[in-house]
């Protein structure tokens, strides 16, 4: 059993929690994530490694309630316990040290995000970042960004926050503007994922992306998380999550990560559809 | 006077209409009764040729003797000396090819029902529950065992007779390695595997689930914590794709995949269980092994209305039991022998409509000595399926070759040990089952664990002087 130590609700539909893990906690590094299921009988669902501490033995991740799963964890409180939790599951990001970074974080994306752009940050790296989100409330971690970044953007479809538009339309105006970007790591949902390779391809920017494939083991055994990169299958569970992003075959992934939506339709936990779309 | 019936005394099963709908067990298992009945069948052979066959040299005539004298607590006991898992290997073991592959019966006529009366003392003795666990005096050493498969599993469990602290590191969140995940409940019933593996924890054994050797904690990081020896027994789980085309559509399944989310994460129950599976109204099952036929059983039972094995050789040269090729037939699971996929075909949508396959024929032998099939011209013609799943195979998971210095591996990542001891070329730590062998069988990795076992205690021993 791992103990739920903290937990704190930073949006309406986005929790972080704190949760005693020490094998996890003792190895892990920025971009590795965990496989956790909440009670028996639960479903396996991975979540990012939003951050870390070794000495207390614990992990923090930050996750969006989306469906059945995730909203079995959020009723969890402080003092409960989840059944699972394994890992640290995936590689660590490789994090170079460039000159100049751009970190995109879309909505709940954000928080794996942040444990990279903080490590470039204690490189010497020095580092922009747009977040986006469906409104100001929707934009998590933007004390803990501004504290490790030169230039942070905001960009809310409704405008309530920064830009009112996409974290592309940014993208596309810092490179109109002329800023230059030795990579670009783009974290979020596919769709945003898919929208800045768009962008930085023709133009040949190294661009780094975190997928996010339906797993159940996270150990390279079921192959259910296979994805195609530069022609070759590779299992994001061990192979990734984090891959070239101008080699991912994007459109796959959209189609497979849509192969349960029939299952898990929001009426079978009430709630309301399109939540993931941050 | 032996019985000499030339065929084993029938096994109760369910019918084959009724069980097509449900995940229950097929074969029910003999009564006492029946039982004795079957173990007059056995000539008490002097020469023993049933044992020669048994990779763990299960006592088989001496059990036998010991059930025909209704004398069931004797018999389990002269079981477990050798075989910790009995109630598993009566129902898994590939029995034709082995213990009963060399039964004088057999010669005319059916072999004794070796692997049915071992199940039997097994479930006999387990419903009775009492099993009691043993004392073992401790002796303060500690190993270490990757895995709770079969091999693992019984590595710890001879180990830990012998008085040493065994802690396991199992990576899922249960115990049983594929006898979990993998071969399913109509089978191989999960309460029951847990009953056997519960027998091994009571001897002592530590568990520690959850933990990926290789990501949560290194090899060279256990032998830091104290550990003097180390047995990987990490199994074949890495499954095989056959880069077809179309191999990524939406509904194309590793077996793996397919099984483990209905035995694992208990898919056939859901929404009660919350992990989802799909299964369309034609499956095709690639691949002719044990697995194969557990996927397409399981599809069956799932709801499918056509399911195909589509395998590229023929009848004579399916790798699964034939208990399971006969069960399969039973259940409607349509065989489309010598032919082979060329290409999944999807809809605009990407999901699966259809697979292209080619019809083989057999030529000359090929070095494995089985007839080598070729493809015959102009043969192409597509099967309509919503699902595919592909079950071609296994190979050993990568992580830990790639997180542990000094261990050698085969060119195909099959870790290399020394036959009589089980190391590997790194001292104190040793490796067995799949992970050492490719795809293999539960028996086998048994056996390993066994041999490891007695030479980590050997080793140990004399480092103690
Ligand atoms: C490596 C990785 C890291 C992730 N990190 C985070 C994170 O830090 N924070 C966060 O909020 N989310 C993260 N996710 C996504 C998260 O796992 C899913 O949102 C969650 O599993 C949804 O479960 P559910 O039952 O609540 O929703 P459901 O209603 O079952 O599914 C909603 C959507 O979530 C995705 N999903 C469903 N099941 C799985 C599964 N087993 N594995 C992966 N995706 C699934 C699918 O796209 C699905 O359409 C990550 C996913 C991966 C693969
Ligand atoms: C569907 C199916 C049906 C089968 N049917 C039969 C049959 O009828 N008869 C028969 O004899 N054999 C059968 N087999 C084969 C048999 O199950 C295997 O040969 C046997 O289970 C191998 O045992 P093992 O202990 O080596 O490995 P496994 O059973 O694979 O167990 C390995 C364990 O190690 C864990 N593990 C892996 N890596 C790590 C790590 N890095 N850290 C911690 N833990 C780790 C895994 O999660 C797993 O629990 C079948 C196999 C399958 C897949
Ligand atoms: S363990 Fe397997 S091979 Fe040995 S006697 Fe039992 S069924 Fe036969
Ligand atoms: S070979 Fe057959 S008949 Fe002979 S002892 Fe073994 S089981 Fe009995
Ligand atoms: S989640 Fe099963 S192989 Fe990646
Ligand atoms: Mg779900």
């Amino acid at each position: 059993m791992y103990k739920i130590v903290d937990k704190k609700q930073l949006n309406e539909a986005v929790e972080l929690m704190v949760i005693k893990a020490p094998y996890v906690a003792r190895k892990c590094e920025p971009g590795q994530f965990i496989i956790l299921r909440a009670d028996n009988n639960s479903e396996r669902i991975p979540l990012t490694i939003a951050d870390y501490n070794r000495e207390e033995e614990t992990v923090t991740i930050i996750y969006q309630v989306v469906g059945y799963s995730t909203k079995v964890l959020y009723e969890k409180q402080v003092g409960d316990s989840v059944v699972d939790f394994v890992g640290p599951l995936g590689k660590p990001t490789e994090l170079k040290k460039h000159k100049k970074v751009l970190g995109i974080g879309g909505g709940v994306g954000a928080a794996p995000l942040y444990p990279q752009i903080r490590k470039l940050h204690e490189m010497g790296v020095e580092v922009d970042v747009i977040l986006g989100g469906r409104s100001d409330e929707y934009i998590i971690l933007e004390e803990e960004f501004k504290a490790v970044t030169k230039n942070l953007y905001f960009a809310t479809n409704d405008g309530s926050k920064g830009k009112e538009g996409f974290v592309t339309d940014i993208l596309n105006e810092l490179i109109a503007n002329g800023e230059e970007y030795d990579e670009v790591i783009a974290i979020g949902p596919l769709v945003m994922m898919k929208a800045v390779v768009g962008i930085t391809k023709p133009l040949n920017i190294q661009t780094a992306v975190s997928l996010n494939p339906v797993m159940i083991d996270g150990t390279g055994m079921c192959g259910g998380c296979r994805v195609t990169v530069g022609n070759e299958i590779k299992f994001a569970c061990v192979d990734g999550p984090d891959f070239d992003g101008l080699l991912v075959d994007f459109d796959e992934c959209l189609r497979r990560q849509n192969m349960y939506k029939e299952e898990e339709h929001s009426c079978r936990i009430g709630l309301e559809g399109g939540q993931n779309n941050a | 006077m032996p019985n000499m019936s030339p065929k084993k005394v029938q096994i109760p099963e369910q019918d084959p209409q009724i069980r097509r709908k449900n995940f229950d067990e097929v074969a029910l298992g003999y009564t006492l009764e029946q039982a004795m009945e079957e173990a007059t069948r056995c000539l008490q052979c002097k020469t023993k040729p049933c044992v020669d066959g048994c990779p763990v040299n299960v006592p088989i005539p001496e059990f036998i003797k010991a059930v025909e004298d209704g004398n069931i607590d004797e018999a389990y006991s002269i079981i477990t000396k050798e075989n910790a898992l009995p109630a598993i290997c009566g129902r898994v073991c590939p029995q034709e090819s082995q213990c009963e592959g060399r039964c004088v019966r057999a010669k005319k006529g059916e072999s004794v029902g070796i692997g049915r009366l071992e199940r039997f003392v097994a479930d006999y003795i387990m419903s009775k529950g009492n099993i009691e666990p043993k004392n073992i005096e401790k002796n303060g050493i500690k190993v270490a065992v990757v895995g709770a498969g079969p091999a693992g599993l019984t590595c710890a469990g001879e180990l830990a007779k012998k008085g040493y602290e065994v802690t396991v590191f199992e990576a899922l969140h249960e115990l049983g390695g594929v006898l979990l995940y993998g071969i399913p409940e109509f089978r191989l019933p999960k309460s029951l595997v847990a009953k056997e593996v519960q027998s091994i924890i009571d001897m002592g054994v530590e568990i520690n689930k959850n933990v990926i050797v290789g990501r949560s904690i290194t090899v060279d990081e256990l032998f830091e914590e104290g550990y003097k020896a180390i047995f990987v027994g990490s199994g074949a789980g890495l499954p095989k794709f056959m880069n077809l085309e179309g191999e990524n559509l939406n509904g194309v399944y590793s077996a793996n995949e397919f099984l483990t989310r209905v035995n694992l994460m208990k898919a056939y129950d859901f929404p009660n269980n919350p992990t989802p599976v799909k299964t369309g109204k034609r499956v095709a099952v690639v691949g002719g092994g044990n697995v194969a036929m557990d996927a397409a059983r399981t599809a069956v039972r799932l709801g499918a209305e056509e399911v195909y094995i589509v395998y590229r050789r023929g009848e004579e040269e399916l790798p699964a039991r034939l208990e399971e090729i006969h069960h399969a037939k039973e259940e409607g699971v349509i065989f489309k022998l010598l032919n082979n996929p060329t290409k999944i075909i999807g809809d605009e949508k990407g999901w699966v409509t259809g697979m292209e396959c080619v019809q083989m024929e057999l030529g000359e032998p090929d070095d494995s000595g089985r007839r080598r099939p070729r493809v015959k011209e102009n043969s192409e013609f597509i099967l309509p399926v919503e699902t595919v799943v592909i079950a071609i195979g296994q190979s050993p998971n990568p992580l830990i070759r790639q997180t542990t210095p000094g261990l050698s591996v085969e060119s195909w990542g099959g870790i290399i040990v020394q036959e009589e001891t089980m190391e590997t070329s790194k001292e104190y730590v040793y490796a067995g089952g799949d992970a050492v062998t490719g795809a293999a069988t539960v028996i086998l990795a048994m056996g390993a664990g066994k041999t490891a076992a007695e030479a980590i205690h050997k080793k140990v021993l004399e480092l103690q002087g």
